[in-house]
């Protein structure tokens, strides 16, 4: 009688799976309440860390021409296609669905990320324009990227949640520190995975497992963090969350809709250009 | 060693001249670069090549940690590169610091080498920031040391701050030094001058001060001799040439590490300066690890199969 | 040798699987011609014969185009837009996957360079299909009003001169928007839409959204007047745009031309030099000078005509002529007999009408179709080479006193299509291009294109742009 080998799920930082630096982990069980998995407990320097690779990452992610982000992450969902089953055993497990609902999550969240995909290259022919000031000026407005952007996962549906909050950060050109929702985090580390097979450079997608509350105090008061897609965090926390944010000014957004160009520009800031036209 | 092109002796004059040049557009010089990589060099002119490549290395070590024994070893490597293969060319010189000149040449010397110049960098190389007097004293005793090319640097805090004058006299006077016997080489370290507009000035001030060669780097700052520089490099000395009829070299250092990056060189070698510059006399590349790779590359098309480091040697 | 001589390196034409005989692609599946008429397609540097090519005639256009129509009706405007652009999001991986396959086979065809086919034509078109991908299932953000629709089932009809990426440029976004087609490929240049056929079938394209048939003019016309199409999209010359301008007048069809182009390669003193003469020579000799949009006019600021005419005779003595198929030829052949014998035809007026004519020294191959890189100096306005497309590697240099007058040869044309810039101040290029009546403006650079930056024409050059967010409402209705 076979017994299958049990996966261990370790934390995602600058493009490896280190364990969390604590040595901590927390148990979670499966919907019928056996024990599922051990994920990391992330720590206040698993964070940092994080932020560090983020930070050193944005550069190079924001300046790579947009075509190159699109073709990256549609590789994301050329892998993810191929993990399906293992998404769907996941989600089965953590959330108690049913085979056809989370194999319907699964193609869902596949769908997502391929429209966040194609927005890389047309974002800017949406939302940025040439104004008609009156002189004579050449006048643009350009959106960029923040830089570094946290994501609180909401819960269920955990991997459609995940992907709604990490593509449109990444497709805008931020990097990322994406925090897996506490109860549902085994498809977050799963995607770490398909990230990390597809040329996704090291350090734009950092994902951490671990307590919400903790990471609420520690990333809402981290000065290098640039945005906040607060989607996931419960409504006691949101409050801590913006006051310590107000230290930084952070951009603090929760959303409603999975599919929504304010997911990037949201976490965009707009520059203008003037350039004088004359002999 | 020409200066007819300035009204004067002024620096208002270098720099009034110097601002007649050309702009550079850094994306159309990137554009045009990355075409000429994409020459394809098979057979009989890959063959050319490397052998051209070979005889053009300035064979290289500039390190604090540089013995006699060091030196010796790579003076040997550079006269018979590969022992087993007699038809492999010399390189081009021996290039090493002030101190070592004298055990490089008796070295050369005794090794079959006496056609095999040493060149010596000077002038307190690589940071330059030193007194003029120490300059000075630092190129004689490597010429009195038996160097015959001396490689310079200029003073990149002076011209980045716009005092182009006196970057400009401090390769002069390192000219006198030298003589007309003594082959000058100007390091510009076009890593720190940062924008190709910056190179091209350097290079025409350098070779207006007396340069014989404008060389990228020093090797120690990276970005060394990217593509970009070593193109407007070429550039400037085509078009130097066509003014006052005199041909200046140029020597990209640092980061040339194997045969393909050399190749690419000499392929902008004759599609910007010209074939003229397709000879040792004008055109050096200074780098260490690069010969094996060209010896390797050598063996291959020798051979038809691919060698490994086991078949060349360290040194 | 005592030169740097390039040794040939050539590509290997092994890579390509060329059948003997190609029949139409009518609803996802190869079929013979109704007729049963063919014709060949050549390689134009070696003049021997590629394949057999089947010839549509009304009957096989009539086939097409229902099948076309029985596509968009059952299947295609059924189907949701994220499916749409996953369909062509296969296309374009399968094409970057075969790209080396469709770079051979478009320069054994054409006659370009393989440097040209493998660096710019197939990249740029697989960029083109992914672009669009991403489009389908967004265009209530195109511009076109919250709920755009497609016109149905487009004619497309295409040149020989970028036979793939001209195809990327038609069906990517007609597919995008919800549209079928039925495209036409150049009689001399067929071979890479035909494979494409095949990579739709590879994608699992549904049958009928892509149609391919070959043939001539006349199948062409045929298309182009058949009453079950809603949207014509062609790119060719100026004389056959009219034309069909003219034929569809009565009809609700709506059209997007891209016709011809005598574009004006301005060059003022304080250009960046060395850079402009590249940018000069990319503009009229990138793909044999057969672009629409070429710099075929040089206007020159006359204070520098000496300098920058020495440096540009010294940069054309560098242009490798010869074997398309070897990676390190710059110029290739002229695609056909009838080509050649027009560029010939207007560059002899050059000489008739007093310009000074020169080439570099070049051995030109004794089979194929050849012309070497020409330039005449001291031309002016009123010259047949300064107004007339000549289409081939035949540059036209004017020069100008003051920006006014640069702007002005430049604007003098019936044509629209492209210009470009050269100087180092910004506000100069801005000034300029301003002013210039031009749909695509190039500063400091040309013959630049990409999937997200519009392309067309204004006044004879054209209806219409292609590419961008501007591209797609060619192919959308807009609400009722």
């Amino acid at each position: 009688m076979r017994i299958d080998v049990m996966k261990t799920y370790k934390l995602f930082i600058n493009g490896s799976f280190p364990r969390s630096e604590s040595g901590r982990v927390y148990e979670i069980k499966d919907s019928k309440g056996n024990f599922l998995a051990n994920p990391c407990l992330g720590s206040r320097k698993d964070l940092r860390e994080s932020i560090v690779a983020a930070r050193n990452a944005h550069h190079g992610w924001s300046s790579a021409t947009a075509f190159n982000r699109g073709q990256i992450l549609y590789r994301v969902a050329e892998i993810m296609q191929g993990r399906a089953d293992q998404f769907v055993t996941e989600i089965i497990a953590q959330e108690g669905a049913t085979p056809a609902s989370a194999k319907a999550q699964v193609q869902s969240a596949i769908d997502t990320w391929v429209w966040y995909a194609g927005w890389c290259d047309k974002i800017e022919a949406i939302s940025g324009s040439s104004n008609q000031v009156s002189g004579p000026f050449y006048n643009f407005s350009i959106p960029e990227s923040l830089g570094v952007v946290a994501i609180f996962a909401d819960a269920k549906p955990s991997l459609l949640n995940l992907v709604a909050g990490l593509a449109p950060v990444i497709a805008s050109g931020n990097t990322a520190i994406l925090i897996a929702n506490e109860k549902f985090p085994l498809c977050a580390i799963t995607l770490a995975e398909c990230l990390a097979t597809s040329d996704v450079p090291a350090g734009v997608v950092n994902i951490l497992t671990g307590k919400f509350d903790q990471f609420v105090t520690w990333a809402g008061s981290h000065m290098d963090i640039d945005g906040i897609d607060a989607t996931g965090v419960s409504n006691k926390d949101l409050t801590e969350l913006k006051e310590l944010g107000s230290e930084n000014l952070k951009r603090i957004h929760s959303f409603s809709e999975l599919l929504s160009t304010k997911r990037m520009t949201n976490f965009m800031e707009v520059k203008t250009i003037w350039h004088p036209v004359g002999l | 060693m020409n200066s007819t092109l300035l009204a004067d002796n002024s620096e208002a004059s270098l720099k009034k001249f110097l601002n007649t040049l050309s702009a550079v557009d850094e994306v159309g010089a990137k554009a045009r670069v990355e075409m000429l990589a994409t020459r394809s060099i098979k057979t009989s002119s890959k063959n050319w090549a490397i052998d051209l490549a070979i005889r053009m290395v300035d064979l290289t070590t500039l390190e604090g940690a540089d013995t006699p024994g060091k030196v010796r070893a790579l003076c040997a490597k550079g006269v018979y590169p590969d022992p087993t293969d007699l038809t492999v060319p010399s390189v081009g010189a021996i290039c090493v610091y002030n101190d070592m000149v004298k055990i490089a040449r008796q070295a050369l010397d005794a090794g079959g080498g006496k056609n095999i110049p040493v060149a010596a960098v000077s002038t307190a190389f690589p940071s330059g920031r030193a007194s003029m007097e120490v300059k000075i004293q630092d190129t004689k005793d490597a010429i009195a040391n038996g160097a015959s090319e001396i490689d310079m640097v200029i003073d990149r805090g002076a011209f980045l701050s716009g005092k182009l004058g006196f970057v400009f006299d401090q390769i002069k006077t390192i000219k006198e030094v030298c003589g007309s016997d003594i082959h000058l080489k100007v390091i510009l370290e076009t890593g720190e001058l940062v924008t190709l507009d910056n190179v091209r000035k350097a290079s025409y001030l350098a070779m207006l001060a007396g340069a014989d060669f404008i060389k990228t780097s020093t090797g120690k700052v990276a970005p060394a001799a990217t593509a970009p520089v070593v193109y407007v490099m070429l550039e400037a000395v085509r078009d130097y040439y066509k003014i006052t009829g005199t041909r200046i070299g140029v020597k990209p250092a640092g980061g040339i590490r194997n045969t393909k990056d050399a190749i690419k060189q000499l392929v902008l070698v004759n599609e910007i300066a010209g074939p003229e510059w397709l000879d040792p006399a004008l055109f050096r590349i200074g780098a260490s690890a690069l010969l094996n790779d060209l010896l390797m590359q050598r063996m291959k098309m020798r051979d038809g199969y691919y060698a490994s480091p086991n078949y060349v040697t360290l040194d | 040798m005592d030169k740097f001589e390039y040794a040939p390196a050539p590509e290997s034409a092994a890579l390509v699987d060329i059948k003997s005989e190609y029949g139409l692609f009518i609803n996802g599946k190869f079929v013979a011609p109704k007729g049963g008429k063919t014709f060949t397609t050549i390689n134009p540097a070696t003049e021997e014969v590629l394949a057999k090519i089947s010839y549509a005639e009304l009957a096989d256009v009539n086939l097409a185009v229902t099948a076309a129509r029985n596509a968009f009706t059952k299947t295609w405007s059924k189907m949701p837009a994220a499916e749409r652009g996953k369909y062509l999001f296969r296309i374009a991986r399968i094409l970057q996957e075969r790209s080396r396959e469709f770079a051979v086979l478009e320069t054994l065809d054409n006659g370009k360079p393989i440097r040209e086919s493998r660096d710019t034509d197939i990249p740029l078109a697989a960029a083109h299909f992914f672009y669009h991908a991403g489009w389908a299932d967004k265009l209530s953000y195109a511009g076109v009003g919250s709920n755009p629709k497609p016109y149905g089932v487009a004619a497309q009809i295409i040149p020989w001169n970028f036979p793939m990426l001209m195809l990327a440029w038609k069906i990517a976004p007609a597919l995008a928007t919800g549209n079928t087609v039925v495209l036409k490929p150049a009689e001399t240049t067929p071979l890479t839409a035909l494979l494409f056929a095949e990579v739709c079938q590879q994608a699992g394209l549904p049958a009928g959204v892509v149609n391919i048939i070959t043939g001539d003019g006349a199948t062409g016309s045929h298309l182009v007047n058949h009453p079950g199409v809603d949207k014509v999209a062609f790119t060719g010359s100026t004389s056959v745009g009219k034309a069909i301008a003219k034929a569809i007048a009565g009809t609700k069809k709506s059209a997007t031309l891209e016709l011809g182009g005598k574009g004006a390669n301005i060059v003022f003193d304080d250009a960046p030099i060395d850079e402009a003469v590249e940018g000069i020579v990319n503009g009229i000799f990138f793909n044999q000078g057969h672009v629409c949009c070429a710099g075929s006019r040089l206007i020159l600021q006359e204070n520098i005509q000496d300098e920058f005419l020495e440096k540009l005779k010294n940069r054309m003595n560098l242009i490798r002529i010869g074997n398309p198929m070897d990676k390190n030829t710059d110029l290739g052949a002229i695609n056909s007999s009838e080509q050649l014998a027009r560029i010939k035809e207007l560059a002899d007026a050059g000489d008739i009408e007093g310009s000074q004519r020169w080439s570099p020294n070049c051995s030109l191959p004794s089979s194929g179709f050849w012309y070497p890189p020409t330039i005449f100096t001291g031309v002016s306005q009123s010259h047949r080479i300064a107004r007339e497309e000549i289409f081939g590697p035949v540059l036209s240099v004017l020069t100008f006193r003051t920006p006014q007058e640069a702007i002005d040869k430049a604007n003098n044309t019936p044509f629209g299509l492209s210009a470009g810039i050269w100087s180092d101040k910004g506000s100069r290029i801005l000034w300029a291009a301003k002013q210039l009546r031009a749909g695509v403006i190039w500063s400091n650079t040309f013959n630049k294109f990409d999937p997200a930056s519009p392309f067309g024409g204004y006044k004879e050059s054209g209806w219409g742009r292609e590419g961008g967010r501007h591209g797609l409402s060619g192919y959308l209705k807009g609400e009722k």
